[in-house]
């Protein structure tokens, strides 16, 4: 493996909780990926891309949560999307917020575990009225898991899928700015090499104790 | 007893039987707690562990006045505890009650530290669970000092200072009784028990293999690296949890209802789910056997192996005659198959009697080594590295080190 392609090598990982099959969820997901994706192959990066639905792991998130630990086939998930260089986050809206399933799957995710992750956050929903859940639900969300959530989010009303230029700032406008803004981050992130131990103990630790005790 | 320790532990829950919809009492669960330790020792296991809570649906708030019972009903058995919770009781405390204890067991004790998972017990006892690991490494390091030194002079973070404190009584013969650190996800506590030689635990049943692979491979790393002997010379216990009739589809019907409504796992995955991704093992006594001496290839040989045998309400009858099947069908064959390729270089589990002969090996060395030149003393040390003496050895150089 030469030094170049070591470093042209980026994973992008993509996140749908959309329920139907198949759903606008999905669909915005993977025009949001294909933007991302063709700027960074324009900057000579080579991308690995991984899409997930969560409703095929929906089961094993919930039994995370009540068992306290994965299953081998929701940790493969999990290890994709927190090893990735980049994060693209779409949800469908739920009642004002997102849905249950896509915060359960943040929630068994380990909270220290998507810091520094470059995120592109999306949502859909039947009207344009739930459009800033994604500024007070998404945003907060990850920013408490200190991500780094691009500046535009993205999202996607019914009509959203039938309006023309005539409609101001379109979807595929809004979709290029966020791919714009999300391409650099993954094409400067290092994640996808760093080596994660989790035995690694805090430079502070004393097996017998750091502080005044003698 | 030697090689290996086979027993059981119990987390003393009060569950309602979901079969019957009946939920015992207080005092009907305590009782069945004495009847199952006894029981344990009647059918030839090594030790009955018990777990310490503050909260309803657990009765076991006072771990050493069931094991001074036990300890007055049985002979052999090995009393221990699943765990103590070193982080809220107070350090003092626990250095007494169980330096008494030893003494009424004539040494047939352990312990077992733990932090505790149940947030509020934190603030009931004046501690705040963000300082579980600082409370567990800071109280360890007294206590341990308590078991070892006659006069205490100690100041710390989280306890009122002491001064000129001597912890009553003494230990017996003069010997702590052997620790063990229990822990499911914190290398922090894996290393504390790598730091001073003790025993190292993992709960097991809960959570998948890989996972306990990775601690336990951690800790042995760790008591190589502070001296106490080889990898494989490290200490280390595991749980499982196992429900047995003759036939294995038996097992099954009968258990299927009580892990659907366990308190832990139940109304998530599937009992076949369940047993695929951790040691539950649901099945005949070969079965149990066969997954058993499986432990042994992601973990090492290793020196103690307790049973989780009497929780999610099944009833005392019911588990009774699973201590049955476990002491005539499973131990029998787990100590033979377990004694079979082990290095010889591997400690037998720890007991009182193994710490006397370990202490008194080191303080003929040490009076050895003050009538003879040091080249002597320097080779005795290093042969004389086995698990069992590292807590005396080990416990001073170290922390000089860290200091």
């Amino acid at each position: 493996m030469t030094g170049l392609s070591a470093t042209k090598k980026r994973t992008l990982a993509v996140v749908s909780a959309g329920l139907s099959q198949p759903s606008s969820t999905r669909m915005l997901a993977d025009r949001l990926a294909a933007a991302t994706i063709s700027r960074l192959e324009e900057q000579g990066y080579e991308v690995e891309a991984s899409t997930f639905e969560l409703r095929d792991v929906a089961q094993d998130i919930m039994n995370n949560m009540l068992t306290g630990f994965p299953s081998a086939k929701l940790e493969a998930v999990i290890e994709k999307v927190t090893g990735a260089d980049g994060l693209i986050a779409v949800t469908p809206i739920f009642t004002t917020s997102y849905s249950g399933l896509f915060k359960s799957f943040f929630d068994v995710i380990d909270n220290q575990a998507m810091a520094g992750m470059p995120v592109l956050i999306g949502a859909t929903a039947g009207t344009p009225r739930h459009s800033l859940a994604l500024d007070y639900a998404l945003r907060p969300m990850f920013t408490y898991l200190h991500a780094t959530v691009v500046p535009t989010g993205v999202f996607a009303a019914s009509e959203d899928w039938g309006s023309g230029a005539d409609a101001g700032s379109t979807l595929p406008d809004r979709i290029e700015r966020a791919a714009g803004e999300l391409a650099p981050l993954v094409a400067a992130s290092e994640r996808s090499t760093q080596v994660r131990d989790p035995f690694t103990l805090d430079r502070s630790f004393s097996p017998i104790g750091g502080f005044q005790a003698q | 007893m030697a090689d290996m320790q086979f027993g059981i532990f119990t987390v003393g829950d009060v569950t309602t039987d979901p079969t019957t919809g009946r939920t015992p009492s207080e005092h009907e669960r305590i009782k069945a707690t004495l009847a199952i330790a006894q029981k344990a020792e009647e059918v030839g296991l090594d030790v009955f562990a018990t777990g310490e809570h503050h909260n309803p649906p657990f009765i076991p708030s006072s771990p050493t006045t069931t094991l001074g019972y036990l300890a007055a009903k049985t002979e052999r058995i090995l009393l221990s505890t699943s765990t103590t919770l070193i982080t809220t009781n107070d350090p003092v405390k626990i250095a007494e009650d169980f330096s008494v204890l030893q003494h009424i067991a004539d040494g047939r004790v352990d312990i077992m530290l733990g932090r505790g998972n149940t947030g509020p017990v934190y603030p009931w006892f004046g501690e705040d669970i963000r300082q579980g690991i600082p409370l567990a490494i800071e109280k360890y390091a007294l206590l341990h000092r308590l078991w070892r030194e006659e006069v205490v002079d100690w100041q710390g973070q989280f306890r009122t200072p002491l001064q000129g404190f001597t912890a009553t009584p003494r230990p017996l013969d003069g010997v702590p009784p052997f620790v063990w650190h229990g822990s499911i996800r914190s290398p922090e506590i894996a290393e504390q028990a790598a730091f001073y030689g003790d025993g190292f635990f993992s709960n097991h049943i809960f959570w998948p293999a890989s996972h306990t692979a990775k601690m336990i491979a951690f800790y042995r790393q760790r008591f190589e690296h502070y001296g106490h002997g080889t990898a494989a010379q490290a200490i280390v216990g595991l749980g499982g949890q196992v429900f047995m009739r003759k036939n294995s589809q038996d097992a099954v019907r009968e258990f299927r209802p009580y892990f659907d409504n366990a308190p832990v796992y139940g109304h998530g995955p599937s009992l076949e789910e369940f047993t695929a991704e951790t040691p539950l093992t649901v099945g005949s006594p070969q079965q149990v056997i066969d997954r058993t001496l499986g432990f042994r290839d992601y973990v090492g040989d290793y020196q103690r192996q307790l049973f989780l045998m009497d929780h999610a309400g099944l009833p005392l009858k019911t588990v009774l005659e699973q201590l049955d099947l476990l002491g005539e069908e499973v131990v029998p064959v787990l100590r033979r198959e377990f004694a079979k390729n082990r290095p010889a270089e591997v400690p037998d589990a720890p007991t009182h009697a193994s710490l006397v002969a370990a202490a008194e090996r080191t303080a003929a060395s040490d009076t050895a080594a003050s009538d003879t030149a040091a080249s002597d003393t320097a080779g005795e040390r290093t042969e004389t590295a086995d698990a069992a003496d590292a807590p005396a050895a080990s416990a001073h150089n170290p922390s000089e080190v860290a200091r």
